[in-house]
């Protein structure tokens, strides 16, 4: 973990690669940025006593249950619903028909999304009506006997049947802001980034590789299924409790399909059993907030595992075609790459992930001439969208390969490679944007790798083999043999913070009082705790900026502005810099008032730089000046103000230039693994990471989040994948029996070196952190399984027909 | 849908001949699961969990009688000695909640062919102990339980009592694959057992083929060439040669599927493999093992 006095960085005994940042105010705070606070959700969700929206109970309720589609694409002929009605303990049953507004479908970008499916459905599992009844398995039951007729039409799963002369459009008389530029109906977005001259470039290359590269499609898997209760209010209005990732963009998504104003919609953020991306887009809560209104009975619905798989968008699966050249001594020349991703049915987040797809996919390198174009389809397939990583990691997965291939055509170490071309702080990025604080990425390569290697042959005891330590694990099936080691490197950059010129604030309501004596401060945001720690965060940011103890956090609501989402690694950044900027403006009006009172007792009441400490005012040197009780005595302050990063810009729809960012996040990895050649079984013996946090606010959040994302990209390695019957669009897997996250057992010791080198543009100089593990991750284990085998391996998940010639 | 609750072995017999659909349920791992799922709705469903003997083992001359109940962590502690290849088998078994509610019973009664316990129990050498109220006990040995794709040779009035399996006269081994290295379902697994007291080998393949097997050609082959070769007597190294035509024809004896779990190639492949293995490791105890020669200690 960071130590207070860190050595400051450089590479190669060059010019220091950033410094770390310095608090003045509340640096004596206990509790504050920079401790290691406990979470207070922790103990309970170890212990199971962690009351998650799947708890939600009311008298009275119903429950509520989706009719799915079973097929992929067909049109719907007939829906017959008086057997569903007429089953005893059912008190509505909906579909599109039902609908009470002419808002009838959603979207987070483009509103696609039909809430309920209108003469076609466009995807297997696609919601086709909704039943209440006053027993689950009753609404399960009625939701069954709904009779749905369907035509099946031919299934769009890929590039070729999406842009082919006949192919039927997914979504017919396209409307939105993307159809213009778009070279097919059945392409969400395209996005060109074009930067200097590729084919001059070319010819100065010494080696050229190319690769076409395979991504799987991913799922959250977050622990706690889609859930929320619906309780009709007497103003004719709803309050929707719910497990989310973004109150205020659900909410804008909601309202108007209930045909109700914003304010007549309000939401409480619920226990968020985990998010990862997966919910961000809309779930069950129109359907439930609909049958409420319709019921006028709170309603609750609980997605099972089954249904979760259905109930949410998962990672875009990709193809990505990839060129570099390089010289003889380790520069790159030029990249060109083409980069396809499956966006499924709707559109999603599609286009924002193209927008990242294409401008991170040259990765943490300096490279002039680029030639680069992502695209999202419109298949049958499964809708896919946010995931942690969104877009980058695809990427990762692919140009990572390419540096390792360079490597091997040069002679050249692979890190000594990477090194050579790693982008610096004043890299333009190939969207002519300079990167313009620290980007250490040569040195966060030079530490992983000097970390020390976990011993050979673990698995060796005197009591014979340990299985635990082998590939297969328990299961038996190696005591050594065909067991090669093999040891792999990556490196990745992420973008923090919603990009192409979105208005990407966060609002955050602070009071400060005395209560008992005691300075109190209440931190009141929208800001959905999914599991990242932030209610922690915003805790210590105030104890810092405000030099007080108690520090009491309102549940998050929608009576508070918009703190923007629980995604893109942006929330202690973004939100976090709200309840600091509404804590510093609480501080100046705490001082005013101290100035007012007690300003002509003491000449130091005028001076600048008053700092809040230990519950009293006091000077820059320390002298106190006043107890915060005897200044706030009975008086309440109260602010909330909206505070927002630099602005971004759009990326050019021809050329790809634009500063579309706000910062970035990098993190190399070192997978050492262990492959049974003969089996093609995997174990990962360690996963060492070097990450540049910029400012770790809570230690021990940090050490989480890496060994978070970093376990995720491991899965993303050898396991997880949904898989789609490319014949019917239909998921085969849809169940944690088949498909597979990795277990403690898959888990290796997860090293992790934090460099803090603060980016001045930062609240704290802190850089957004939860996603930049799981770009890495995945191509350092990719790339130790080829270390071992020598095999090529241009898809992920490996699995064991891969690595045995089976497949 | 009905809960039966019978108190006694007896009631069950009668409960089971009263309703033939009823579906015997004791620790629910796999019945559970498939209800949850919607995949299937029994009539009723017979609950074992009050009929104590079935959580019973009792270990005689010649073999282990174990109750159909007994749950596969009981199993792993307590019959190491005398079940090692089913004890291995047993740790394979999910979780540790599972393995502490789910039994042999279940496995048999299921008669998926991923379930863990069949390739020992092929192995070990098994007979299922099976009752019905008309006509009273009946043993099935275990290569003749599976009949098909989750079928099984119980007769719709029947109930598993037990399974008597065979105590270990020699090392035996179990191998799973699966696509994690803990809490997965088979992609194939493979047991082996020796046994020196017949001078034979006798094999199970799980996931491998519509139903549990074994590998009767392998079995034939190795058993001719031990004793061909005198391998028995003097415990020397199973030639390379032997070992791979013996893996070969456990390859040959697979006809399994591609699914989302693994190809038909691989499933192939890696029998062939574990069965190359599991010989290796138990010929190697099998040869530890041996009485020394004369005057040794």
């Amino acid at each position: 973990m960071p130590s207070p006095e860190l050595p400051i960085p450089s590479v190669r005994g060059g010019a220091p690669v950033g410094a770390p940042s310095k608090i003045t105010q509340g640096s004596r705070a206990r509790g504050g940025v920079g401790e290691s606070t406990l979470r207070p959700d922790g103990i309970l969700k170890v212990t199971g006593e962690f009351a998650y929206s799947s708890d939600l109970w009311h008298e009275d309720m119903l429950w509520g249950q989706i009719l799915r589609s079973t097929v992929a694409h067909a049109e719907i002929v007939s829906i017959d619903t008086s057997q569903a009605l007429a089953t005893a303990g059912v008190y509505a049953v909906m579909t599109y028909d039902d609908l009470p507004t002419g808002v009838r479908n959603y979207g987070l970008e483009i509103r696609d999304t039909p809430v309920l499916a209108h003469g076609k459905v466009r995807h297997h599992g696609e919601p086709v009506a909704i039943v209440a009844a006053d027993h689950p398995e009753t609404a399960r039951r009625a939701a069954a006997r709904i009779k749905v007729e369907y035509r099946e039409l031919p299934v769009i799963t890929d590039e070729a049947s999406a842009t082919a002369p006949d192919a039927i459009l997914v979504h017919e008389g396209r409307d939105d802001h993307h159809c213009g530029h778009v070279p097919h109906p059945n392409i969400v977005h395209r996005q060109p980034i074009v930067r200097g001259d590729v084919a001059r470039a070319r010819r100065r290359a010494d080696v050229i590789v190319e690769g076409e590269y395979t991504f799987g499609m991913q799922d959250q898997a977050f622990l706690g299924p889609e859930s929320g209760l619906a309780v009709p209010e007497e103003d004719g209005g709803v309050h929707l409790y719910i497990a989310t990732q973004w109150l205020h963009s659900d909410l804008r998504q909601i309202a108007p399909v209930l045909g109700l104003p914003e304010d007549k919609v309000r939401m409480t953020l619920s226990g968020v059993g985990g998010a990862f991306g997966g919910r961000e887009d809309l779930s069950m809560q129109i359907h439930a907030c609909l049958l409420a209104l319709r019921t006028g009975k709170p309603v609750k619905m609980v997605y099972n595992r089954f249904e979760s798989f259905f109930g949410h968008v998962h990672r875009h699966p990709a193809k990505l075609h990839y060129e570099h050249g390089a010289t003889k001594d380790g520069k790159l020349t030029h990249m060109k790459c083409r980069i396809v991703l499956d966006g499924g049915a709707y559109a999603s987040a599609s286009p924002a992930v193209v927008g990242n797809a294409s401008s991170l996919s040259v990765g943490p390198y300096a490279v002039d001439d680029v030639d680069i174009e992502a695209i999202a389809l419109y298949t049958n397939n499964p809708p896919c969208g946010a995931m942690r990583g969104f877009g980058a990691v695809q990427a990762c997965f692919a140009y990572e390969a390419q540096m390792d291939k360079l490597a091997k055509r040069l002679g050249m170490d692979p890190v000594e490679f990477r090194q050579r071309n790693a982008m610096e702080q004043g890299t333009l990025m190939p969207t002519g944007q300079p990167v313009d604080s620290p980007a250490p990425v040569a040195e966060l390569l030079r530490r992983v790798k000097a970390m020390p290697m976990p011993p050979e042959r673990q698995w060796e005891s005197s009591e014979g083999p340990d299985v635990r330590q082998l590939p297969g694990g328990l299961s038996n099936t190696t005591h050594g043999e065909g067991v090669v080691r093999g040891v792999g490197y990556a490196v990745g950059i992420k973008n923090v913070g919603f990009s192409e010129g979105f208005d990407d604030y966060s609002t955050a309501r602070v009071r400060m009082e005395v209560i008992n004596g005691e300075p109190v401060a209440t931190v009141h945001t929208a800001m959905a705790e999914v599991g990242q720690g932030g209610v922690t965060v915003h805790a210590q940011i105030a104890r810092t900026e405000l030099g007080v103890t108690q520090v009491t956090i309102r549940p998050a609501d929608t009576r508070v502005g918009s703190a923007g989402s629980t995604s893109a690694s942006r929330q202690t950044y973004v939100t976090g810099g709200a309840v600091k900027n509404s804590c510093e403006l609480v501080r100046e009006k705490v001082l005013e008032i101290g100035r007012r009172k007690f300003g002509s007792c003491h000449p130091a009441w005028a001076t600048a730089g008053l700092l809040l400490e230990g519950g009293k005012v006091v000077t820059e040197g320390g002298e106190v000046l006043g107890d915060l009780a005897d200044v706030l005595e009975e008086e309440v302050v109260e602010v909330e103000e909206e505070w927002r990063h630099r602005p971004t810009e759009a990326f050019d729809l021809r050329t790809g230039q634009g500063n579309g960012h706000v910062q970035y996040s990098f993190a190399a990895h070192r997978a050492v693994v262990e492959v049974d050649t003969e089996l093609g079984l995997v174990k990962v013996v360690e996963l060492a990471c070097a990450q540049d946090v910029g400012k770790a606010l809570n230690p021990l959040s940090v050490l989480g989040q890496i060994q978070g994302g970093t376990t995720q990209g491991l899965g993303m390695a050898v396991m997880e994948e949904i898989v789609v019957d490319p014949r019917t669009a239909k998921v085969r897997n849809p169940s944690f029996t088949d498909y597979l996250i990795p277990t403690i057992l898959d888990t290796p010791t997860i090293p992790v070196d934090v460099l803090e080198l603060a980016d001045p543009h930062a609240p704290y100089g802190l850089r957004g952190i939860g996603e930049a593990p799981t770009l890495s991750s995945t191509p350092a284990v990719l790339a130790a399984i080829r270390d071992a085998t020598g095999l090529e391996l241009d898809r992920t998940p490996v699995r064991p027909e891969h690595l045995t010639g089976t497949a | 849908m009905d809960f039966l609750r019978p108190a006694s072995w007896e009631e069950a017999l009668a409960a089971k001949a009263e309703h033939p659909t009823a579906v015997p349920i004791a620790g629910g791992t796999d019945v559970m699961v498939e209800i949850n799922f919607d995949h299937r709705r029994p009539e009723y469903l017979l609950d074992l969990n009050r009929i104590v003997d079935l959580y019973e083992w009792e270990t005689g001359a010649e073999s282990v009688r174990l109750g159909a109940s007994v749950p596969y962590t009981k199993i792993m502690e307590n019959l190491r000695a005398e079940l090692p290849g089913l004890a291995l088998a047993s740790h394979t078994v999910a979780s540790p909640q599972i393995r502490n509610r789910g039994g042999v019973g279940g496995n048999l009664g299921t008669a998926s062919p991923a379930g863990d316990a069949h390739p020992a129990l092929l192995a070990a050498g098994a007979e299922v102990e099976v009752e019905s109220a008309a006509r009273g006990t009946r043993l099935i040995p275990v290569d003749e339980f599976y009949t098909g794709v989750k079928r099984n040779a119980l007769r719709p009035d029947e109930l598993i009592r037990a399974v008597h399996v065979k105590k270990a006269d020699g090392p035996q081994q179990f191998s799973k694959v699966g696509t994690r290295n803990a809490m997965v379902i088979a992609v194939c697994a493979f047991g082996l057992a020796l046994h020196p007291a017949t001078r034979t080998v006798r094999t199970g393949i799980g996931s491998a083929a519509p139903t549990p097997v074994r590998a009767g050609a392998a079995e034939d082959f190795l058993n001719a060439a031990l004793e061909e070769g005198g391998f028995w007597d003097t415990g020397k190294i199973i030639t390379p040669s032997v070992a791979k035509r013996f893996a070969d024809l456990c390859s040959a004896a697979c006809n399994p599927i591609d699914d989302v779990r693994g190809t038909a190639n691989y499933r192939r492949h890696a029998v062939g493999v574990m069965a190359r293995r599991t010989l290796t490791w138990t010929w190697e105890s099998y040869r530890g093992a041996r009485p020394a020669p004369e005057g040794a200690a």
